[in-house]
């Protein structure tokens, strides 16, 4: 094998520039896939992180029905104590669950005495919140530099910027909200501006954060009521096996009706990131069909050209009694040999280049965030796949030519001119 | 039983609606050990001959032998295997193995066809490259050698493993006339040292003379 290998790499460097011209091609293929991957990769992910460590957690429960009328914020879809107390026993069982926090999502109107609008509000436990959402308060600005021990007191609220330059409502400022309960009786509470918080992509990117006491107290909920439950995984990679965990056991919790009384979604039907993220995995998947093209063509060309070139050689490795058999698997592995090549030198060039990137800090506007910071990474479980296509794709290319150099009669071969 | 035996064989090639009767009902046969020339002008079927000897073409008629097998029965399988085993070959425009030097080229029928181990490999190439006088040659590629070298690494590859016959088409078409008569000679010497069977054809009035047994073909038949 060591030696077939041996010949078919002699037989590469015959044609020197050839080789060199077909080993490029595949290896700027190979570039721009790793390149890709790394770019696009690093891009979704940060954007998940984002979404998912600063605003929406990785998971949410909530009362059946609620997600398909998130937009209204319905107050009637609410989770009791009851319904509470059994969910945090079937989260507290799961060994996949890292945190959970209550929220209560409210719609109110905000004042400043002078001026009113509307207002989404996220009510949150900070201690509980923090730990499901660790980026939260990288969002908010606070009256010092620094973001205060406890991110939020009872009597405080955290508005949006947007909201707060149009108000004109600077830290430390008083402010009103209003709000109408489930029953309809509208109720209202002074509070103090502790912080600013700035806008993220997603329905829920531009909500101003409550303590949920406050929000207990401002919709007048008699017996503590929670509108949903974030929860936070520890290997967020696990996501989805952690949602088929946990998706039946909350199935078990039926209503007076007899059908399940809550519902739990991942992140992805909660963000219409989801399919900005779909997309870039097709743009990805499309960047290695371009790639197996790259090297299937060139490859095919190369070797259609060898076995052409050397009609008369393989005739005399036949003559002289090489079995069929011997003569592919010579161009076999030259096909693959081909391909290695291009793999190592693609794989150390791609690999360098999102070094580079890395040190040159690629920097971009998303929406309304600007400054983001890309730091493209690539996994070598990627790489080997990657690797693997190319090398798989190589050997496919050369069965053809392969094929008939090994089906050549060596009388008509000898004979070719 | 000879070694080749030829009976009654005709080739018929169709090229179009033409046909081309390269050999008419030739017999023959061929003793082990022995120096054979087939000669005759161009288109008389020496080459024919030798191909259908050498298992690389099947007759229209008749029956070819060699080494007691009927080997114009035998599929592309079976041929290439008994080509690696019976049978050596020298062309005429020697064939080396452009990216192997003249150690690899001898070697190669031993690590393709023969599967030897390394050592054994190495002590029959050796052997064999010294007996055609190009040991010393052994690290040179095919294009660093004369033409009359390169002969005698195809002489050398088409002995190493040592098989009973060896057959040679036009071996010195493409030397000059010293060299030819060097390389026919030592093709002989061979067949001494050897006692390999050598088969070749030639034109070259020269050459003949080295042969021990002469078969004169005119338009496919033998005179």
């Amino acid at each position: 094998m060591i030696r077939i290998f041996k010949i078919a790499l002699r037989n590469l460097m015959r044609y020197k520039r050839r080789t060199l011209l077909t080993s490029l091609l595949i290896t700027l293929g190979l570039l721009m896939v790793i390149l890709f991957s790394g770019l696009a990769g690093s891009f979704k992910e940060m954007m998940i992180g984002q979404i998912t460590d600063s605003n929406l957690a990785q998971m949410q429960i909530h009362k059946k029905g609620y997600v398909s009328s998130i937009d209204t914020s319905p107050l009637n879809l609410t989770i009791n104590q009851k319904g509470y107390k059994k969910i945090e026993k079937m989260l507290n069982e799961n060994p996949d669950v890292e945190a959970y926090a209550p929220r209560i999502k409210l719609s109110a109107m905000l004042s400043n005495f002078t001026e009113t609008t509307n207002i989404r509000l996220n009510a949150i436990d900070p201690d509980k919140e923090i730990k499901v959402c660790p980026d939260v308060s990288e969002r908010m600005k606070f009256s010092g530099s620094q973001t205060p021990d406890i991110l939020l007191r009872p009597g405080e609220i955290i508005i949006p910027e947007k909201l707060a330059a149009g108000l004109k409502i600077k830290i430390k400022d008083s402010v009103v909200l209003v709000a109408n309960n489930k029953d309809g009786s509208v109720n209202g509470l002074n509070f103090t501006v502790a912080g600013i918080i700035e806008s993220i992509l997603g329905p829920q990117g531009k909500e101003g954060y409550m303590h949920i006491k406050d929000a207990q107290s401002l919709l007048r909920m008699e017996k503590p009521e929670i509108i949903e439950i974030a929860l936070r995984i520890k290997k967020f990679d696990k996501l989805n096996d952690v949602y088929k965990d946990l998706k039946p056991a909350l199935a078990k919790f039926e209503n007076k009706k007899g059908k399940p009384a809550f519902e739990i979604h991942t992140w992805e039907k909660l963000s219409p990131f989801s399919n900005i993220a779909k997309m870039i995995d097709i743009m990805t998947v499309s960047m290695k069909i371009i790639m197996i093209a790259i090297v299937l063509i060139s490859i095919l060309n190369v070797m259609m050209m060898s076995v052409y070139e050397r009609v008369r050689e393989i005739g005399t490795m036949s003559a002289i009694g090489t079995a069929p058999g011997k003569i592919m698997s010579l161009f076999l592995a030259e096909g693959l040999s081909l391909g290695l090549i291009s793999v190592l030198a693609g794989n150390i060039i791609g690999i360098l280049g999102i070094y580079i990137l890395n040190i040159y800090k690629i920097r971009y506007a998303f929406g309304r965030q600007d400054n983001l910071l890309l730091s493209p990474t690539i996994s070598f479980s990627e790489l080997a796949w990657v690797s693997a296509i190319v090398l798989l794709v190589s050997v496919f290319a050369t069965l053809q030519p392969a094929y008939k150099a090994s089906r050549m009669e060596p009388v008509d071969a000898l004979g070719h001119v | 039983m000879a070694l080749v035996q030829i009976d009654n064989v005709s080739k018929i090639y169709q090229t179009g609606e033409v046909q081309v009767k390269a050999l008419q009902d030739v017999t023959l046969s061929i003793d082990e050990a022995s120096f054979v020339s087939f000669v005759g002008p161009s288109g008389s079927g020496k080459t024919t001959m030798l191909n259908l000897i050498g298992c690389l073409d099947k007759p229209t008629k008749g029956k070819v032998f060699v080494d007691k097998d009927r080997v114009d029965t035998f599929d592309r399988i079976q041929r290439a295997a008994f080509r690696g085993s019976v049978l050596g070959f020298i062309f005429q425009a020697f064939n080396l193995f452009q990216v192997l030097t003249t150690y690899e080229n001898v070697e190669y029928p031993l690590v393709m066809i023969k599967n030897e181990s390394a050592s054994k490999r190495k002590e029959m190439v050796l052997k064999v490259l010294e007996s055609v006088g190009m040991l010393n040659q052994k690290d040179k590629f095919p294009d660093q050698l004369s033409g009359g070298q390169k002969q005698r690494v195809a002489v050398a590859r088409a002995l190493v493993t040592q098989p009973k016959l060896v057959l040679a088409d036009e071996p010195t078409a493409n030397l000059d006339k010293k060299s030819a008569v060097n390389v026919i000679r030592l093709m002989r010497s061979m067949r001494d040292e050897f006692k390999t069977t050598f088969i070749f054809s030639t034109h070259d009035p020269g050459v003949m003379e080295e042969a021990e047994v002469i078969h004169t073909l005119e338009d496919g038949r033998l005179v």
